[in-house]
């Protein structure tokens, strides 16, 4: 019970959050493959839903249908409903630039642009809005003050993003996505490459952007899950197995097979 | 056997391990001089290369030191020689071959990469790279035969009709359409040159990795956007190395271009009209370049086709470092 007590210092729960997104009757193809399996969930706004579930279970294909990453490639396919503040996102009309400039993304490598750091954050800005030498400027600090990374970088926005170790490049990726001031941040799997240090700058992180943003993770590291979010969605095979309050499916499970993957039995 | 009945390094004979150690360190000496001799030869043959082509154009040089390399005369009657015409056509079909080729190829590798559907990706593949294997012969022929009479018929008249009344420019589009001339040299050149690069710049995109790519579509760039910002940066390397072949090739090409630019080793500032390049100049006139005024002055204008060719890779790299550091330097 006292991690619950703790959990509940960190974020207070004063009323019941809204959702941000609403999955309804979600299914998704691979070609012929039935990826996802009449999924139903919604994601509360500004706080951290995590996605967890062993390899191959549809967590990094449900993340990527937030912003429809996976158009890029032929034959993925999605059906249902995903309603991000009352507008469909597959409806076939959706402008999809600006979803993604409401929907960010960050990867499980960084990957920097190659470009100075400052031309990193001010690409995705340039894409939407025309700013002045000046605006641009503050907002590339702002976005890197709030990635937690302006004191290491402001001596050197000039240099190149690939000069930065690991943890700031993934650092830097995240101040990219925030730059554009989305409203929902995706994140696949971002301490997957970095190393405990660089990990726990992130998961600093991300408790502090909850504030603002609602933010979504998936991860495959359970200790990630319970320490960074307010929510866990366990998925298997394709299917969404349980979702609730992060502290309710860590400690009390409803189903068995929960249970099993949280504890180690298998996954 | 007892673990203590194993031989080990002390207990086996000395001998034996010594003189294994000492064959492997003989291989490997003899290895490393292997490898080092193969690379060093490479310098070799191009310091002979260089030795020879300066040799052999010593009787040029002599009578005509570096006024050779503005002198438009080219006449075997009177033993009077210059280079301008050649090199002056060998730069400018190969910049017009560059013009042409770079957008194109580019084009072709970025819709082979991004935008084709799957089924049409090998074909066009294989097909970009059947044109790579046709032989400079073919293209001459071609070009003679049919290119240059459907140009001459088509499209130089209205050319000269529509460009030719430009200011400034319009004397370059000026001139009879006689199909042949440095515009069609520079045209076949161009058709040449674009599968070497579009391949080279096919290959390198097709090394980007998926991650880099979603991450600047997930902030909402466009495909151009992607490819523009970040592709084209991340693989500069090897696409000015594509662009380099491909230009290494127009600037050297000698049968394609001896069809079709009409060896006149007369100025004109006309696309239109017949000129002559380096590499044709030397493949027309070498078996009847009788006296060593002559032949000299032949292999004083490969000397220069070799030093261009030099100038050109050097800027090359120039500019990958100029490029290098407008995104910052590494560290």
């Amino acid at each position: 019970m006292s991690i619950q007590t703790s959990k509940e210092q960190l974020s207070p729960i004063s009323q019941p959050p809204v959702a941000k997104i609403t999955v309804r009757d979600l299914n998704f193809y691979y070609g012929n493959f039935h990826a996802l399996k009449n999924i139903n969930l919604d994601i509360p706004e500004r706080r951290v839903t995590a996605f967890i579930g062993p390899s191959g279970c549809g967590k990094s294909t449900l993340l990527r249908i937030f912003n429809r990453m996976y158009e890029l490639y032929p034959k993925h396919r999605a059906e249902g409903e995903v309603i991000l503040d009352h507008e469909n996102i597959l409806d076939p009309g959706q402008d999809l630039y600006k979803l993604r400039a409401r929907v960010g993304m960050v990867f499980q490598k960084p990957t920097p642009f190659p470009m100075s750091i400052y031309d990193n954050i001010a690409f995705g800005v340039k894409l939407y809005e025309s700013l002045s030498r000046r605006d641009m400027a503050d907002r590339v600090e702002w976005a890197l003050r709030k990635a937690a990374l302006w004191g290491e970088v402001k001596d050197k926005l000039k240099q190149s993003g690939t000069s930065l170790s690991g943890g700031q490049q993934q650092r830097l990726c995240i101040a990219r996505a925030i730059a554009v001031r989305p409203e929902v941040v995706l994140l696949d799997e971002p301490a997957s490459a970095l190393d405990p240090i660089s990990t726990a700058h992130i998961e600093e992180l991300i408790h502090e952007l909850k504030t603002d943003y609602t933010i979504v993770i998936v991860t495959h590291n359970m200790q990630q899950a319970a320490r960074v979010s307010d929510y866990t969605a366990y998925m298997y095979l394709g299917e969404l197995i349980e979702f609730g309050d992060t502290d309710v499916v860590f400690t009390t499970p409803k189903k068995k097979a929960t249970e099993d993957y949280i504890t180690g039995k298998f996954g | 056997m007892l673990p203590s009945d194993f031989p080990n390094q002390a207990t086996m004979s000395k001998t034996f391990t010594d003189v294994h150690l000492s064959r492997q360190r003989l291989l490997d000496r003899g290895f490393r001089g292997a490898t080092r001799f193969f690379a060093f030869s490479v310098l070799a043959v191009l310091l002979g290369i260089i030795g020879s082509l300066i040799v052999g154009s010593l009787p040029a040089i002599k009578a005509f030191g570096l006024h050779f390399l503005v002198s438009s005369h080219w006449n075997p009657v009177t033993n009077n020689f210059g280079a301008a015409v050649a090199v002056y056509g060998t730069l400018v079909t190969s910049a017009i071959a560059m013009l042409i080729g770079i957008p194109v190829s580019f084009g072709i590798a970025l819709f082979l990469t991004e935008l084709s559907p799957r089924w049409l990706k090998q074909p066009l593949g294989i097909a970009v790279e059947l044109l790579a294997g046709i032989p400079s012969i073919i293209y001459g022929m071609w070009g003679l035969f049919v290119f240059a009479p459907a140009f001459a018929d088509k499209v130089e008249p209205w050319i000269s009709d529509k460009m030719g009344g430009w200011p400034v420019v319009g004397p370059i589009f000026n001139g009879p359409p006689m199909g042949i001339g440095m515009l069609a040299a520079g045209l076949i050149l161009s058709i040449m040159v674009i599968p070497f690069i579009a391949s080279v710049m096919r290959d390198v995109f097709e090394v980007v990795p998926a991650m880099l790519k979603e991450s600047a579509y997930g902030l909402g760039a466009t495909t151009w956007e992607v490819v523009w910002h970040v592709v084209l940066p991340y693989t500069k390397a090897g696409v000015v190395g594509g662009i380099m072949l491909g230009l290494g090739r127009a600037l050297g090409e000698t049968m394609a271009v001896t069809f079709v630019i009409g060896n006149a080793h007369d100025f004109s500032a006309s696309l239109l009209m017949p000129g002559t390049s380096i590499a044709s100049s030397i493949a027309n006139e070498f078996t009847e370049a009788y006296g060593k005024r002559y032949a000299g002055s032949l292999i004083e204008l490969g000397l220069i086709l070799f030093v261009i060719t030099f100038i050109v890779l050097s800027l090359a790299k120039l500019l990958l470092i100029q490029l290098t550091r407008k995104e910052g330097q590494l560290s």
